[in-house]
């Protein structure tokens, strides 16, 4: 008896997880598409001001740095939610109300789009302070040398401080990466259908909860695995040379 | 001609992202399923008796529109921000509400209803709600009307109806008010079969309760005539009966 309400229960589940309708497996792997093409856009976004943000702070000039310190302190203080809400409702309508003012047509902001600047920035500041602490563990000598050298301060970080960082910045940006897959689940409270948004919508109908958010939560590891697994190769090309000392995971 | 003025819509929408006229017209519904008016299906397409609505109405008024998706406590917020253009949420219009926005004739109406457990003794008074704790939808009718009138109750608020509803089903709350419609949803389901019943009307108060469900519209915004008449013409060819019929055995335009 037992085993057949099993039974009947994991089938149901397997249809209700079917690829096609009235499965809701493609449903939920487009919600996934979306978490990564977020993801990954807020991860490279972060990056970019990342680096920037890095060598402003240790090199800029007195403006740049109380401007970056500003940024960084401000962004990692707010929780990312309420960033997620000022920026959603807040700002998207000030923006728009100023252009209205100036007597232009109001911006369309695309949830992606949304999704990518507000976690890009949020990633950002931490990003900056990743990348900071791994540039201040490049052996100062080095940086002294490529300067006798004669070195332009673009070609000795492209040369010296990146590669040799890069090390010590691999740990923290493989942390960084595996919160902004789920970051980005924050986008749901706006109404933006990536995955937990895609998952709740389809246990809300179909009532069958523990079954979407267990296919949602494995979901989310998969993706986890992955990236654990992609960060871990580069984690051994980018300490190639050195003595082994244990390597993350 | 024709040519150029494709020309320049597509050079405007290039330019802003955004065109004034030639943009489709975005239509603002809760992300959430709030059956039979909108719930997607697996495939992630949205339907409900009020996605055909929003089709037919904008056919009628000869506009091009896309159903987008929000969330429903941040709806306003998104209309008046211009990430869409109208509301057809099932939003009722109140005078509270008008201050912010402007609606279009209402275009459904129908009572305010209280489901509790069965047999539990429930009134929808203040006096038969007394200690017990009411579910309603959060930034609704439902939510201004049991903060007035049953001050004895508890208000438990949810971000969608049918949280709210699953609650009750499990026995967190006692009772739930919402729209008799989405109550009968409910309740045909097979937790709502089996847990509960309705134990009837609210007493009326126009002042929250509203005057019927309206489209929801920027201020000023030229769309209201558009829909008003559209509203008017699927009323009166017969298109609102046609779609109706699918998921009401009677009419929900009310009186």
């Amino acid at each position: 008896m037992l085993t057949l309400i099993q039974f009947t229960g994991a089938a149901s589940a397997l249809e209700l997880l079917a690829w096609s309708p009235p499965g809701w497996g493609a449903t939920l792997v487009a919600g996934l598409g979306k978490t990564i093409l977020i993801a990954l856009g807020a991860y490279g976004l972060g990056l970019f001001i990342g680096v920037i943000g890095a060598f402003g702070k240790l090199y800029g000039g007195p403006v740049a740095k109380d401007v970056l310190g500003a940024y960084t302190t401000l962004v990692r203080a707010v929780p990312e939610l309420v960033l997620i809400l000022i920026l959603n409702y807040a700002l998207r309508g000030m923006v728009n109300e100023l252009l209205k003012v100036w007597g232009y047509p109001p911006i369309e902001f695309s949830g992606v789009a949304l999704g990518i600047g507000i976690l890009g920035v949020v990633q950002g500041a931490y990003s900056t302070e990743v990348l900071r602490g791994a540039i201040l563990s490049v052996p100062a000598g080095q940086i002294e040398a490529a300067r006798a050298m004669g070195m332009s301060p673009v070609l000795l970080a492209r040369r010296i401080t990146l590669p040799l960082m890069m090390s010590a910045a691999i740990p923290g940006l493989a942390n960084l990466w595996l919160t902004v897959t789920k970051d980005t689940a924050l986008l749901a409270v706006v109404g933006f259908i990536e995955l937990t948004k895609a998952t709740s919508l389809a246990a809300a109908t179909t009532k069958s909860f523990f079954t979407f958010f267990m296919a949602g939560g494995v979901l989310y590891l998969i993706l986890s695995l992955g990236s654990t697994l992609i960060f871990g190769r580069i984690e051994k090309w980018a300490r190639k040379g050195q003595r082994f000392v244990g390597r993350g995971s | 001609m024709k040519k150029l003025a494709f020309a320049f819509a597509a050079a405007a929408a290039m330019s802003f992202a955004a065109a004034a006229n030639a943009a489709p017209v975005k239509v603002g519904i809760a992300a959430e399923p709030y059956p039979p008016f909108a719930a997607p299906d697996a495939a992630g397409n949205w339907t409900g008796w009020e996605v055909d609505f929003a089709n037919a109405v904008c056919k009628a008024a000869e506009l091009e529109c896309v159903i987008t998706p929000v969330a429903w406590e941040g709806i306003i917020p998104s209309l008046t921000g211009g990430q869409i253009d109208a509301i057809m949420a099932s939003m009722s219009i109140t005078a509270e509400r008008s201050k912010v926005i402007d609606f279009s004739d209402k275009y459904y109406n129908t009572p305010t209803v209280i489901v509790a457990a069965k047999g539990s003794g429930i009134t929808p008074t203040d006096e038969g709600l007394k200690g017990k704790i009411i579910g309603v939808q959060v930034s609704t009718i439902h939510e201004a009307y049991a903060k007035a009138h049953f001050p004895d109750a508890e208000l438990k608020t949810y971000q969608t109806t049918d949280e709210g509803f699953q609650d009750l089903a499990a026995g967190r709350i006692d009772a739930s008010q919402a729209d008799s419609i989405a109550i009968d949803a409910f309740l045909a389901t097979d937790a709502g079969k089996a847990c509960c019943e309705v134990v009837g009307a609210v007493a009326d108060d126009p002042a929250i309760l509203g005057a019927g469900v309206g489209i929801g519209l920027r201020k000023g915004d030229p769309l209201k005539e558009k829909f008003n008449a559209a509203i008017k013409k699927i009323r009166e060819d017969g298109t609102y009966e046609e779609f109706s019929k699918k998921y009401f055995s009677s009419s929900i335009y009310g009186n």
